[in-house]
C-alpha cells in the first residue's frame, strides 16, 4: 500500500529537518515550521514522537500545549485520496489524543479538515467537513465529549506541504486538532 | 436621420437613466440602410471561424477632448472585437481614407484596397451640458451597405462603457447573437504565501479595466457569483473562523450574512429569477443542497442524501438544478427537479465530474473533469449527451458563462514544486467552439472567475 511508503518518506523528511533545525521543532508554538514535524504523528508517531523528544530534551514542551500536542502526542491524522475514513494508524494518533484530553479536561479542540489539490474547490470544502467530522465522531467513540469538538474545514485553501506529488498530496489530506485555550 | 419615437424606448432611456449613477442614454438610432444581398455575417455556429477583416477608424471629434474620447473608444472596440476571435481589426497604418472625410460618406474602394470587409466609423461631439454625444455606424464594405448605427449621450467619464456597448452591438449585428462586453468579472484575487494565501474578492470590466478590491484580505473568500439583477454577489467568507455564506452589495459595500446556520454553508449560486440563493449546508459532515429565499429567508433542504451534494447551478428557466454528488462513489454530475425531486446522474464517462455549471442559454452544462492526472473543462448537454472536453492542464477549474453563452471563462493553476516555485492562478476564457483560449489579464494571481449579465 502507498501510504506506508508515503509515511516513512515523512519520517526521513522529519529525521532530517531535526537533525538540521533541532531549535524548530521544539521552539515553533503554531501550525508553520512545526508541519514537518507533526506530519509523522499518525503512521510513524513512534519513530517521529521519540527522535522530536530526544532533540527538544533541553527545553520540552510544556505538558498540555501546543507544542506538547504536536511533539509527543501527534496532532494530525492522514486520509486516503477522496477518503475521509479512519485508518488503524490515524486511530493510534486519536486514541493517543484521547487519552491527553482526558488529562486536559479543560481544553477545547477545532478538528480542521483539509484536502489536497487535486479536487475542485466546493467538493473539497465538502471533503474537508467530512474528514473533521470523521474525526470529531472517533474522538467522541473513545470518550471525548462532544462538546469539546469543534470542526472546520479548509478544503485545499491551506496545505501543509507544497509540491505537485503524491508524497505532497498525501501530506495535504489531513485532519488536524488544534487547541483553542491550551494554556502554558 | 430617423427620430427616436418609440415609447418603449423612451422608457428605457428614462429606466436607465434613473436606475444607473452613470446616467447613460441610447440617443437616437441612426438610419438603416436597406438591407443588403450578401451582408457581412459570421456564422458563430461553426466549429472554426476564419476572423473578420474589419476597420475600426478613430472616431472623428474637433477638438482635443473630443479628439482623445474617438481615438480611445476605437481603441477599446478594437481590443474588444480582437478579443473574440472573430474579428481581425486591421492595422491603422494602413488605412486610406481620413476620419474626417469618412464622416461625408465611406469611399468604399479605399476599403476594399485594404481587404476590410467591414468598416466602424463614429463621431464625438461634446454637448452644451458637458455630456458627449457619441455616435457610430457599421458598414459592410462590398455591398457598401451601413449595417447598423447608433448615437448615445454620456458622462465623458463613461466612454468606456460606450465603448463597449458599441462592442456588442457590432457583434451583435455581425453574429445575430448578444454580446458580452458590457460586462464585469468578479474573481478571488489571490497573493501571499500559497500554505496561506491571502484571498480577496476583486471587480473588474470585462477587459480588465476598472479594477478594484471589494474585500480586504483580512478574511479568507472563496467562489464569489454575481445575481442575475447584477447589483449583488453571493460568496463563501471565512469571517470569524465560520465559513459561511454572504451576500455582497456592490454598491454600498455592505455585507450580509445568509441565514442562521449551525455549520458550513458553502457553494452559493443565485437562483436563475435572483430571488432565492442555492448552496450547501453541511450538518454533521454531510453536505447537503439547499435553498434560500431571499425575501422569506426561509431555507429549504432539496437534497437529503450521506454523500457529497454540493455545487448547485439553476437552469435558466428556473425549473431544474444541476449539482455534484459522490453518492455514486466518486463525484459526478447531477441534474434534479427545482424542488429536489428527479434526481437523476447524468455524466458517465470515465473520470471524476465537478463544479456543474448551467449555460445562460440553457443548452449547454460547462463543468470541470478529472481524468488522467489532468483537470479539463468541458460542456455537456443538460441529458448528459454530447460532451466535448475543451481545455486541459494541470488544474482547470470553475468554469463561468459569458451572458450570452458563447464563452467559458475559469482558472487555471500551475503546479508547485517543493520549494513552493509555481501554484501561480490565472483567469482564461475560451470559445465554446474550444478555440480562442485566452488569458484574463489581472494585476495578480487570480481564481474563481464569475461573469457578470449584461449590465442594465
Amino acid at each position: 500500500m502507498s501510504f506506508k511508503i508515503i509515511s516513512l518518506i515523512a519520517a526521513t523528511v522529519l529525521v532530517a529537518a531535526c537533525a538540521t533545525e533541532p531549535e524548530d521543532s521544539g521552539a515553533a508554538s503554531g501550525q508553520g515550521s512545526s508541519s514537518s514535524a507533526s506530519s509523522s504523528g499518525s503512521a510513524s508517531n513512534s519513530v517521529g514522537s521519540k527522535q522530536a523528544m530526544q532533540n527538544t530534551q533541553p527545553n520540552a514542551p510544556t505538558p498540555g500545549s501546543i507544542e506538547d500536542l504536536v511533539v509527543n502526542v501527534g496532532d494530525r491524522v492522514f486520509f486516503s485520496f477522496n477518503k475521509s475514513d479512519i485508518q488503524p494508524d490515524a486511530a493510534d494518533t486519536l486514541n493517543r489524543q484521547a487519552a491527553w484530553l482526558k488529562k486536559f479536561p479543560n481544553h477545547m479542540i477545532v478538528v480542521e479538515g483539509h484536502c489536497d489539490e487535486r479536487g475542485t474547490r466546493e467538493y473539497n470544502l465538502a471533503l474537508g467537513e467530512r474528514r473533521a467530522n470523521s474525526v470529531r465522531e472517533y474522538l467522541i467513540s473513545v470518550g471525548v465529549a462532544a462538546n469539546r469538538i469543534a470542526t472546520i474545514s479548509y478544503g485545499k485553501e491551506r496545505p501543509a506541504v507544497l509540491g505537485a506529488n503524491d508524497a505532497s498530496w498525501s501530506q495535504n489530506r489531513r485532519g488536524v486538532t488544534i487547541v483553542k485555550n491550551a494554556g502554558s | 436621420m430617423r427620430k427616436f419615437s418609440d415609447k418603449k424606448s423612451v422608457a428605457t432611456i428614462l429606466r436607465r437613466v434613473l436606475k444607473s449613477a452613470m446616467a447613460l442614454a441610447v440617443g437616437a438610432g441612426l438610419s438603416l440602410a436597406i438591407p443588403a444581398q450578401a451582408e457581412v455575417r459570421i456564422d458563430i455556429t461553426r466549429g472554426t471561424v476564419k476572423a473578420l477583416p474589419i476597420a475600426v477608424t478613430h472616431f472623428h471629434g474637433l477638438v482635443g477632448p473630443e479628439i482623445d474620447v474617438g481615438r480611445n473608444i476605437a481603441g477599446v472596440v478594437s481590443a474588444d472585437l480582437e478579443r473574440s476571435g472573430l474579428f481581425r481589426p486591421l492595422d491603422k497604418r494602413a488605412f486610406i481614407q481620413t476620419a474626417a472625410s469618412l464622416r461625408v460618406r465611406p469611399r468604399f474602394s479605399d476599403w476594399r484596397v485594404i481587404n476590410a470587409q467591414a468598416l466602424v466609423q463614429g463621431n464625438v461631439k461634446l454637448q452644451q451640458d458637458g455630456r458627449l454625444r457619441v455616435e457610430f455606424r457599421l458598414w459592410d464594405v462590398f455591398s457598401e451597405a451601413q449595417m447598423t448605427g447608433l448615437a448615445y449621450f454620456t458622462e465623458p467619464s463613461n466612454w468606456r462603457r460606450v465603448a463597449h456597448i458599441i462592442s456588442d452591438a457590432i457583434y451583435k449585428r455581425v453574429t445575430g447573437e448578444s454580446g458580452y462586453f458590457d460586462t464585469r468579472i468578479v474573481f478571488v484575487a489571490e497573493s501571499g504565501p500559497l500554505k496561506r494565501r491571502i484571498k480577496r474578492l476583486a471587480i473588474m470590466d470585462q477587459d480588465g479595466a476598472n479594477h478594484r478590491y471589494l474585500t480586504d484580505g483580512s478574511n479568507l473568500v472563496l467562489t464569489p457569483r454575481f445575481s442575475p439583477t447584477l447589483q449583488e454577489i453571493t460568496y463563501l467568507s471565512y469571517f470569524n473562523d465560520e465559513p459561511r455564506v454572504y451576500l455582497f452589495d456592490i454598491e454600498s459595500g455592505r455585507q450580509e450574512l445568509l441565514g442562521g446556520f449551525r455549520g458550513m454553508t458553502f457553494a452559493p449560486r443565485f437562483a436563475a429569477d435572483g430571488k432565492s440563493v442555492l448552496m450547501s449546508f453541511a450538518k454533521r459532515g454531510n453536505s447537503d443542497v439547499w435553498r434560500m429565499d431571499l425575501s422569506t429567508r426561509t431555507a429549504t433542504q432539496l437534497t437529503r442524501h450521506s454523500a457529497i451534494d454540493t455545487s448547485p447551478s439553476p437552469s435558466p428557466d428556473g425549473k431544474q438544478i444541476a449539482f455534484n454528488s459522490d453518492r455514486g462513489g466518486s463525484p459526478q454530475l447531477y441534474v434534479m427537479d427545482h424542488n429536489g425531486s428527479n434526481v437523476r446522474r447524468i455524466s458517465f464517462a470515465r473520470g471524476r465530474y465537478s463544479t456543474p455549471v448551467w449555460s445562460p442559454r440553457g443548452d449547454l452544462i460547462a463543468f470541470t473533469k478529472q481524468t488522467g492526472g489532468k483537470f479539463h473543462i468541458g460542456v455537456m448537454r443538460p441529458d448528459g449527451s454530447g460532451e466535448r472536453i475543451l481545455t486541459e492542464s494541470f488544474l482547470d477549474e470553475a468554469p463561468s458563462w459569458a451572458p450570452n453563452g458563447r464563452i467559458i471563462m475559469f482558472f487555471r493553476q500551475t503546479p508547485t514544486d517543493t520549494k513552493g516555485k509555481g501554484g501561480t492562478t490565472r483567469l482564461y476564457s475560451i470559445d465554446l467552439t474550444g478555440h480562442n483560449l485566452r488569458e484574463v489579464i489581472t494585476p495578480g494571481d487570480a481564481s474563481d472567475p464569475a461573469w457578470s449579465p449584461l449590465i442594465p
